[in-house]
């Protein structure tokens, strides 16, 4: 499956490898504040009502 | 509006007012470098331009938060904006102090302090050059960093990553110059480049500096 | 109705809810796609061998760095001059991803650049101007998080971002003139319309730029979200508190009058 990266194999994944864990990492940074901000959110409108 | 200028540089003068703290950090930065990098008189030659540029930005950078600190702290500040005065003048007016305390002093020391780092002499009138007509630029561009961070208690190292990216191209074309008299070759596209920007950034950058200043005050 | 019925923070949110999940799974798409192709799918290089495959992260992520500085700049002067709140927490919520862009960009291009250029790091304009652009991104945060008032905050981020957008074209051309620079030309020069990377690469790379394009819209639109609940949540906070302090210290002048 993999495909014959030769010499360069430890550039070319150290390079996917870390785009995509800087991505993922961002992603799930940001949807997690987004659910915390959310249910506070929803938290202080249950108070106030 | 002179008499805006004359207070600031008397206040800029006085005990405790910060003035020769850009002269003197230069004067150690000056004698570090050959501690740091080694007493080869050619490597130092090769590096003096440059090193001699970038001391007098991180110079003209320590005194920069004191530009608004006081005057906001003690409501001077918010007197100068109801004034009669323009607070684009205002601004003007305090980076000309600025310039005064931090770069023209910067600009005549820097012949001297050359030769600590072996300076090639044919450098010399090109690096004067230079930073006499690029340090405005740095005041200016200053001023306009310590406006936006007038209302915070520790603003020094904010105003350092605010304003270091806007130095860079008086620094790159202000150093261009300097090497290029240093290797005799013709030093006056960058340097005219660099009073290009100095003078875009006197010009314009003064309505940012009091736009933010207006923001801040509110 | 024009596009400004979206300043309005409650029909942002209404149209934007619907909206984030189809631009997620669309990207993911255009994502997966334009890398599982490009990775697997295309053949080596001649002259740069399997390192080409880093072409397909290392071009659109450069590409969004750019763009997403530049729709900063926009939302910014939207903010200054229509004082839209939508538009300024749309500034702010573009920043990080940008600056992950532009990380991202340095990155491969410096893993690229080894066993190309025997370098990790050159002081190629390209490269320098990208570095210039993450300190830019820094700075812009930075001053959001120091800035206490949420509005003030706006409006001087916006002022910086206006400034530094100057400053960044300038060192563009200073750059250029310092250092002439081992980068190869643009890929997909959009303007000449010609290309310099041949078809066989050209398609997943489109794919993949078109991706992340629309994973910078899915994570724009997911801040923004985020910072306008944020605000909110920050203004009831404030209302809470006030009401707190009132109720333990019933206000002077009722005590005054019953003194007199």
């Amino acid at each position: 499956m993999m495909p014959d990266l030769g010499k360069y194999q430890d550039a070319v994944l150290s390079a996917y490898g870390g785009s995509l864990l800087l991505l993922i990492g961002m992603i799930a940074l940001m949807i997690w504040r987004a659910r915390s901000v959310k249910k506070q959110l929803e938290d202080v409108e249950k108070r106030s009502t | 509006m002179i008499a805006l200028l004359r207070r600031d540089l008397a206040l800029a003068i006085r005990a405790g007012g910060g003035f020769g703290l850009g002269l003197a950090f230069f004067l150690i930065l000056c004698i570090l470098v050959p501690f740091g990098v080694g007493a080869d008189s050619a490597i130092l030659a090769r590096i003096a331009p440059g090193i001699l540029w970038v001391g007098a930005l991180l110079a003209c950078l320590l005194s920069l938060d004191r530009i608004f600190q006081l005057d906001f702290e003690d409501g001077t500040l918010d007197l100068l904006a109801t004034s009669p005065l323009p607070l684009e003048a205002t601004a003007t007016i305090k980076s000309l102090a600025h310039w005064i305390t931090t770069g023209l002093p910067l600009t005549l020391t820097a012949a001297p302090l050359g030769q600590l780092m072996n300076l090639p002499p044919q450098a010399t009138p090109w690096l004067v050059a230079g930073l006499a007509l690029g340090t405005p630029a740095l005041s200016v561009i200053g001023t306009f960093g310590a406006a936006l961070t007038v209302g915070l208690k520790r603003g020094g190292l904010l105003i350092s990553l605010l304003v270091l990216p806007l130095y860079m191209p008086t620094l790159l074309f202000g150093a261009e110059a300097a090497r290029r008299g240093a290797d005799g070759l013709d030093p006056t596209t960058p340097l005219l480049l660099m009073t290009g920007i100095s003078a875009g950034c006197v010009a314009l950058l003064p309505f940012a500096t009091a736009a933010a200043l207006r923001m801040n005050l509110r | 109705m024009s596009i400004w019925k979206y300043a309005n923070p409650t029909q942002f949110m209404k149209t934007t809810g619907w909206m984030l999940p189809f631009v997620s799974i669309a990207a993911g798409v255009c994502i997966v796609t334009g890398l599982v192709w490009g990775f697997f799918f295309t053949p080596d290089d001649f002259r740069q061998g399997s390192t080409v495959k880093i072409i397909y992260l290392h071009v659109p992520s450069a590409l969004m760095a750019i763009n997403a500085w530049l729709m900063m700049l926009v939302a910014s002067l939207i903010w200054l001059v229509r004082r839209h709140h939508v538009s300024a927490l749309a500034a702010k919520a573009a920043a990080p991803v940008g600056l992950v862009m532009t990380l991202i960009a340095l990155l491969t291009g410096a893993i690229w650049g080894e066993p190309m250029w025997g370098t990790y790091w050159a002081w190629d304009p390209r490269l320098t101007s990208f570095l210039i652009l993450f300190l830019f991104y820094l700075g812009y945060i930075a001053l959001w998080q120091a800035i206490e008032t949420q509005d003030i905050a706006a409006d001087l981020t916006s002022v910086l971002c206006l400034v530094g957008s100057v400053f960044a074209l300038l060192s563009r051309y200073a750059v250029n003139f310092w250092n002439q620079g081992l980068h190869q030309g643009t890929s997909v020069p959009v303007a000449t319309g010609g290309r310099t990377v041949a078809d066989v690469f050209f398609v997943p790379l489109v794919i993949s730029m078109i991706g992340f394009g629309l994973l910078f819209v899915a994570l724009l639109l997911l801040g923004t979200r985020t910072e306008i609940r944020a605000r909110r949540l920050k203004a009831l906070l404030n209302r809470e508190m006030a009401r707190d302090q009132d109720r333990q210290q019933p206000s002077r002048a009722a005590q005054n009058e019953g003194t007199q």
